[in-house]
């Protein structure tokens, strides 16, 4: 999703690829730009390709300087805060998210609840207060990096079964702004339908 | 007048990557040595988060997490650049750099804690893990080329850290036979004069090894393999 907004963001016209993330169907030229992880998202930009989503994020913010206004602040400090609040995202918000998703019901899932709220709301109140987006004024690149929590957050919500609304009203505003955004709505999944695949997926591996 | 501090540990790794960019780029800084155990008022107020060091404070303000702090040291102190400029091959560092830190450290710490045919599972997976640094390096002294470069700081646990207390514990994950290029890598970088005067002595490192906050039956166990592993010398 970071990757998709971020070109969008840059106006950057390209070719989207779906994969089928089974084992057995991840096509040949994934396996050949990612033979590391062999995971999405790959840019592949004049055929040589870039992995990880914060990197993408970054490489194209770099590569296509100029084109519309920068994703990241110019300034080094507020660069590595944007930077550390993205390491934080992925290493607690979405470490959290994913165990509330797929762990089963009981302590474990409890447990992930208690740290996916308690993450959320750190997130809230130290990185977005009551600026409008992450970046400030401007749609920057952590909003990018916690793009993704306007889809997840319903799944996380009904599994999890808290309110954000109330957990984190802030970070829900910041959400219906971004969505009003073209770049954000044309890349995202709606929250219901991923909800739905999620479930589905659930349901095949048994964890249901 | 720039003001430069570091707050950090002698033996900590993370806090080391630190000081090996900051002595790259020339930077003086003053150190300051925090105890796990009893953490400063001052680390609390500029890391709230994780309240962990490695902390740099350039200026007053405060940077955590030691992959941010080298990026940022690389933006500020344009000497030495430890990231190559084009926007491909600085991808590619970045890469690499999460991979070391995200892959081959938990992959290689968890054969510390491992025996018998669960240390075989660990070490086969370890050994996975690192082929792929092992191709990385071919034809280069160091990952960033001829010069020591993000990865190559990212790596510094590898090179020292690890190899030490796996020679204390009498393991071969990482042997001179079975990864040859990553071995020659480690004994160039820990020779390194910009490099080596923040290593700490080994045995000072295996006395400390693990810190107590990774739980007292990690220390007991830690100290029995010690022991069996001199025993069997």
């Amino acid at each position: 999703m970071r990757a998709r907004v971020a070109l969008e963001e840059k106006e950057i016209k390209y070719e989207h690829k779906h994969e089928d993330l089974d084992t057995g169907n991840k096509s040949e030229l994934l396996l050949k730009m990612n033979p590391i992880h062999k995971m999405i998202p790959v840019l592949i930009h004049n055929g040589k390709p870039v992995c990880e989503s914060l990197i993408i994020v970054e490489y194209i913010d770099e590569a296509w300087k100029g084109k519309t206004t920068s994703l990241l602040p110019s300034d080094p400090y507020e660069r590595a805060q944007a930077r550390f609040w993205a390491d934080f995202v992925d290493r607690k918000v979405y470490t959290y998210g994913r165990q509330v998703t797929w762990s089963r019901k009981g302590e474990e899932q409890e447990a992930a609840k208690i740290g996916l709220i308690s993450s959320i709301k750190t997130l809230e109140e130290e990185a977005l207060g009551d600026k409008l987006y992450f970046g400030g004024e401007k749609f920057g690149y952590l909003d990018v990096a916690v793009i993704g929590l306007c889809s997840w957050m319903y799944t996380y919500e009904i599994v999890g079964k808290f309110s954000a609304e109330i957990e984190c009203p802030k970070l829900m505003a910041w959400a219906k702004r971004c969505m009003e955004r073209d770049s954000v709505s044309k890349s995202l999944p709606e929250p219901d339908k991923l909800y739905k695949g999620i479930m589905e997926l659930k349901m095949s591996f048994g964890l249901e | 007048m720039e003001e430069v501090k570091l707050f950090g540990h002698p033996a900590s790794p993370f806090s080391c990557r630190v000081e090996i960019a900051l002595k790259l780029k020339g930077v003086h800084y003053d150190f300051i040595a925090e105890d796990p155990s009893n953490k400063s008022p001052q680390l609390l107020q500029y890391n709230p988060v994780h309240k962990k060091i490695p902390v740099l404070l350039h200026n007053g303000k405060p940077i955590a997490e030691s992959l941010v702090i080298l990026e940022y040291i690389d933006e500020v102190w344009k000497t030495n650049p430890i990231l190559p400029q084009n926007p491909h091959e600085k991808a590619k560092a970045r890469f690499w750099a999460n991979y070391v830190e995200e892959k081959c450290l938990p992959a290689l710490f968890k054969t510390f804690w491992s025996v018998g045919e669960q240390y075989d599972k660990d070490k086969a997976e370890a050994g996975e893990v690192l082929k792929f640094l092992e191709d990385e390096l071919q034809g280069k002294k160091f990952f960033g080329g001829d010069s020591i470069g993000l990865v190559d700081i990212v790596a510094n646990f590898m090179a020292f850290w690890f190899r030490t207390i796996q020679e204390a514990l009498g393991l071969d994950v990482l042997t001179k036979d079975n990864f040859p290029k990553l071995w020659e890598w480690a004994e160039n970088y820990v020779n390194c004069s910009d490099i080596n005067q923040f290593l700490p002595p080994k045995d000072k490192l295996i006395a400390i090894f693990p810190p107590p906050y990774m739980g007292q039956h990690l220390v007991a166990f830690f100290q029995s393999r010690l022991a069996a592993a001199a025993a069997a010398k």
